[in-house]
């Protein structure tokens, strides 16, 4: 039986995932961006962790649009270390990143 | 601290219902108070599922509308002391259940149990909107076949988009349970591999449900399939599912990848 198999054209999974792709990349860009936001969040909350610790509750990514603009608002409270008197934390709002919205 | 979870897929027949069930039932065998929700407004079946149908007397939209206290509405499971379902209603006007319910009988719940499934339906509509919109984090259940995986896919856009977290700008975990899996006919290249699932959707794994007979004969029963200490494959996958929902880090194996040696070789050919 396996024998026979293997000289049968290979299996239809390939194809389901090559279609699967493509249709993807395209429905993921007209229905809007996807989960876009949850990887730029993963991905900054990963690239602050290398330096500083920090809560993934701290981290706050919005998106927003006004007018033509889209604007991309990340919130990032990083708690001062215990050397500093006051706990207070760092309001770094790093980006107003405007794009062309699509 | 409490866990809101919804379980969602977009497609139909993928097996939320019975997951929901056989996640709920293991959470609370291991001593976790646990409240499943039935948001299947006009198809319960949450009910049956878990033997509850001739116990239902209030539902989610009695509790919503205040007609009925949460308590009354809650059915105790006769099996596992901890487990508890609110039914759906069988109204056929959806509109009954609104923004303002759904939050506040799911902060009563916060109050009353550790973990609280909700059963979302099927679809991209207000129901399955409202099961997700208070959800602390997803789970996506996905059948290896093209039309679920697209679903899927639509889903946890929504997922990042319209619930409550996104919204504020937090995270919302969504975590993959693969369903009906079928290890042969993926490795002979008939069915999407776990590897192409996860690379098209791009979550994290939770489990994978092996395709079983005796899902059929859970839910004949009125059983979850983790309730009364079936070793079957599908039972244990469930079982281990369930505790990685609660943190705990367990291996990963592929259901029934038990292999002849040429099945193997050629199986990764085709693969």
């Amino acid at each position: 039986m396996n024998l026979l198999n293997f000289f049968k054209p290979r299996g239809t999974a390939p194809v389901a995932r090559e279609r699967l792709q493509i249709l993807l990349a395209h429905e993921r860009i007209t229905l809007g961006p996807r989960n876009l936001i949850a990887i730029l969040r993963d991905e900054i909350l990963a690239t602050i962790a290398k330096h500083v610790e920090i809560a993934p509750e701290a981290l706050t990514v919005k998106m927003g649009q006004a007018g033509s603009v889209s604007t991309l608002e990340i919130d990032v409270e990083i708690p001062t270390e215990k050397v500093s008197a006051k706990p207070a934390h760092q309001e770094a709002t790093l980006a107003k990143a405007a794009a062309a919205s699509r | 601290m409490s866990k809101v979870v919804v379980v969602t897929s977009g497609k139909g027949g993928v097996g939320k219902t019975t997951s929901t069930a056989s996640i709920g039932a293991a959470l609370a065998k291991s001593g976790k108070r646990v409240c499943v929700v039935d948001f299947d407004v006009g198809l319960r079946n949450l009910d049956l599922v878990m033997g509850a149908e001739r116990r239902v007397v209030y539902d989610l939209i009695n509790v919503a509308q205040g007609d009925a206290k949460l308590p009354q509405a809650l059915i105790r499971d006769k099996r596992i002391e901890t487990l508890s379902l609110l039914a759906a209603s069988q109204t056929r006007d959806k509109d009954a259940l609104t923004e303002q319910g759904v939050e506040k009988v799911i902060g009563e719940l916060r109050g009353m149990f550790d973990w609280v499934l909700c059963d979302s339906p099927a679809g991209i509509e207000r129901g399955a909107l409202l099961a997700m919109r208070f959800a602390d984090e997803a789970v996506v259940v996905t059948n290896p076949e093209v039309s679920s995986v697209r679903d899927s896919d639509r889903i946890i856009g929504l997922l990042d988009s319209k619930t409550l977290r996104a919204e504020q700008g937090l995270r919302m975990d969504k975590q993959l349970l693969l369903t009906r899996f079928d290890a042969g006919r993926a490795s002979r290249g008939e069915m999407l591999s776990v590897a192409d699932v996860l690379d098209i959707l791009s979550i994290p794994l939770l489990g994978i449900i092996p395709e079983s007979e005796d899902i059929l004969r859970a839910s004949n029963l009125g059983a979850p399939i983790t309730m009364n200490g079936s070793t079957s494959l599908a039972g244990r996958a469930y079982e281990d599912a369930s505790r990685r929902l609660m943190g705990e880090t367990i291996p990963m194996v592929i259901p029934g990848e038990k292999k002849s040696f040429l099945n193997r070789i050629l199986g990764r050919r085709a693969a």
